[in-house]
């Protein structure tokens, strides 16, 4: 397994108060494998990420679990092993492109960077593997580009470029957190093809961080859906979305707009707001807008359990939806 | 054809400047060969003078010697290092704009700022050139009753003093006191500041509080009395001078800093660099410092300023340079009390300083339009 996470909690420490903005979550990702993490803004998808490369920004940090990537538990790691997993074990696309991108230094010089930290290339060498790079992530004139400032390119080549870092280090993991939300709906589709490329290209496992349904059902073979810091439904991405049975799974498909759905076909959102992880009542966190929950919902939160060939976290995953 | 002009080029980089103009490039030329011609001119005018300098044992004629070799060696060498570098880019695809390039642009816009920088430029050069410049030896009191109070004149262009020391040569030595002081004095604090405000705003949690509660003890103490307390306990001279006000000065940019440090530490392309594994120094030195560079250099020359000024002021009050080394500062001084008399005495010194006063400050506020970080942004953005 290349990659296992165990109750992974990671807390901020706020003057208010504690927030869990992860709390408790297990899952692996095989080598090879395409991992979708679904769920709303603010759910805690980006803390995850941030966890497995242990640079959860201050006043928050990782209080429990362990995260093992190929034999390094990354909670535990020293600095030094830190390092070598961050950038050549795991590499990461962020949401806005171009703001992983210093804007002081030329795209190209930014990729020879990690290539020269982590390969041992000479100065020369590694700028000719960034502009190769750069050819790679199908950037016209590369040349030319490697010599640009990160405000001379377009928002879907910033991308590009921001991608082109993340792999440079020949990473085994690519994680990508909301990689193409800021992009135009063209460049997303080429966005996406880019990264399923790579990752075949590269043999590399790719995690994608979404809330978007549609890059869910293109990229992945598996889903976890997660709400308020903790997974709720985790199983095959076809089958999950099939016959989603998590009612918070259910919701979340049931907004999502649908070619063919005919104009009949109503859009139903979910009900209420995102709860404060600030104040999560004990029980389960979806209660409050769940229209399943009664009282046997508000003591613990339920435990994720193996239903119709997938984990699902829910008492009362059996009942069926009247509404 | 390209190549040919290319390799003739390079060869008129010999004389500096000339192959830079052969290329097109006017500007770099222009200001090469102007050097070259003004360095070589000087050399010319005081041969005897830069000979007897060279075999001197006196550190400051040694320097200023050595400054004027090295400075015709140093134009040569980077004429033609430039038309080679030129000359290998020319077929290559051109970098883009840095930040730093755009705001270079805009500050060559302002001509304000940049007669600013010929001014302080030439300043500097007399100062280190002083023994090679100076019409008089500054210290010189043997014909006092006949020469002293000299209005100015053609062979005493400022006048002389009560010592009939000639006022031209002080003031020209004078320079090498009032600018080194105020340029190491500010190169010490923004070091110490900056470094100190890198470390606490890069670590942040505790180690931020402890540092900058420490930094709130040093700016308790009221700045102007440290210093009269200090240069009371040590001897002033340069040295001591520069440590005094470099020591006393760091902490606004350590704030800064720290401050900027804070703010840029959640920027993506921080958490990407420290993602891709990056260590620490590295992130400092080349993500975050170069993108808060620029307010400090707009401040550091504000601090010149600053500097000089200061050290003006103590040695107008006897506390700083002692006479008779001649200093901007003792020099008005020395000529207030003969200001009904001998006006020029207090008048040159005084007019020289605030004409530095003036550039440094023009310089900085040029810096800082170029610079001005949303006008960069809108570039970004």
């Amino acid at each position: 397994m290349l990659l296992e996470v165990r109750d992974l909690a990671a807390y901020f420490f706020l003057d208010e108060g504690v927030l869990k903005a992860v709390d408790g979550l297990s899952f692996d990702v095989e080598a090879g494998e395409t991992v979708a993490l679904v769920g709303e803004s603010g759910c805690g998808k980006t803390i995850v990420a941030l966890s497995l490369l242990g640079v959860v920004p201050s006043p928050g940090r990782v209080v429990g679990g362990s995260v093992r990537f190929d034999g390094v538990d990354v909670v535990r790691a020293s600095p030094a092993e830190l390092r070598r997993v961050r950038g050549a074990g795991i590499g990461i696309v962020f949401q806005e492109p171009g703001a992983a991108l210093n804007p002081v230094h030329t795209v190209g010089r930014q990729i020879a960077d990690v290539v020269q930290l982590h390969r041992g290339l000479t100065k020369h060498e590694a700028d000719a593997e960034a502009v190769r790079l750069l050819g790679e992530m199908e950037i016209p004139e590369p040349e030319k580009r490697a010599k640009a400032y990160p405000h001379e390119l377009s928002g879907g080549m910033r991308q590009r470029a921001t991608i082109a870092v993340a792999v440079s280090a020949r990473p085994r993991l690519l994680i990508a957190d909301e990689p193409t939300t800021a992009l135009d709906v063209t460049i997303q589709r080429e966005i996406l093809d880019l990264l399923g490329r790579l990752q075949r290209d590269f043999g590399m496992s790719l995690l994608i961080i979404t809330h978007d349904i549609g890059v869910v059902e293109e990229m992945a073979r598996r889903v976890m859906v997660m709400y308020a810091g903790k997974l709720v439904e985790v199983g095959d991405a076809e089958r999950v979305f099939r016959d989603p049975r998590h009612p918070y799974t259910r919701g979340l498909l049931g907004s999502v707009p649908r070619l063919g759905g005919g104009r009949k076909t109503p859009l139903v959102g979910i009900s209420g707001v995102v709860p404060d992880l600030l104040d999560l009542p004990p029980g389960c966190s979806f209660l409050p807008r769940c229209p399943l929950g009664d009282a046997s919902c508000t003591a613990v939160f339920p435990p994720l359990e193996p239903v119709a060939g997938r984990l699902c976290a829910c008492y009362k995953v059996h009942d069926a939806i009247t509404t | 054809m390209l190549d040919s002009g290319l390799t003739h080029a390079t060869r008129w980089a010999l004389l500096p400047g000339a192959g830079h103009l052969l290329l097109g490039r006017r500007q770099r030329g222009v200001h090469l060969l102007a050097y070259t011609v003004l360095v070589l001119g000087v050399l010319a005018w005081r041969w005897d003078r830069f000979v007897h300098a060279l075999t001197s044992t006196a550190l400051d004629q040694w320097v200023a010697a050595l400054f004027l070799v090295a400075s015709i060696a140093g134009a040569v060498w980077f004429s033609v290092w430039d038309v080679r570098r030129l000359a290998r880019q020319a077929g290559e695809p051109t970098r883009g704009k840095s930040p730093m390039r755009i705001a270079m642009r805009r500050f060559r816009a302002n001509s304000l700022a940049v007669a600013s920088v010929y001014v302080i430029v030439l300043m500097y050069l007399v100062a280190i050139l002083a023994p090679l410049l100076a019409p008089h030896d500054p210290s010189s009191i043997e014909h006092v009753m006949e020469t002293r109070y000299l209005a100015p004149s053609w062979s005493h262009l400022m006048g002389t003093d009560e010592f009939g020391r000639d006022l031209l040569s002080r003031a020209i030595y004078g320079a090498r006191v009032s600018l080194s002081i105020g340029l190491l004095a500010m190169v010490v604090a923004k070091l110490i500041g900056t470094t100190y405000g890198a470390i606490a705003g890069y670590f942040g949690g505790w180690v931020d509080n402890v540092m900058m509660r420490a930094v709130d003890v040093v700016i308790a103490f009221p700045t102007f009395y440290l210093m009269l307390m200090l240069v009371g306990v040590f001897e002033a001279n340069i040295v001591v001078l520069v440590l005094i006000l470099g020591l006393t000065a760091w902490p606004g940019t350590a704030r800064f800093i720290r401050g900027e440090f804070l703010s840029l530490r959640e920027q993506e392309f921080i958490e990407s660099a420290r993602s891709i594994g990056l260590p620490a120094p590295a992130i400092i030195l080349r993500h975050l410092i170069p993108s808060a560079l620029s307010p400090v250099l707009v401040s550091a020359a504000f601090s010149v300023a600053g500097m000089i000024g200061a050290e003006a002021g103590l040695s107008f009050l006897g506390l700083g340079i002692r006479p008779p080394t001649p200093s901007w500062g003792n020099m008005v001084s020395a000529g207030q009390d003969a200001l009904l008399v001998a006006w020029w005495v207090a008048f040159f010194p005084g007019a020289l300083l605030a004409t530095v006063l003036i550039a440094f400050s023009l310089l900085a506020d040029g810096l800082r339009d170029a610079l001005d970080p949303k006008a960069l942004m809108r570039r970004y953005l």
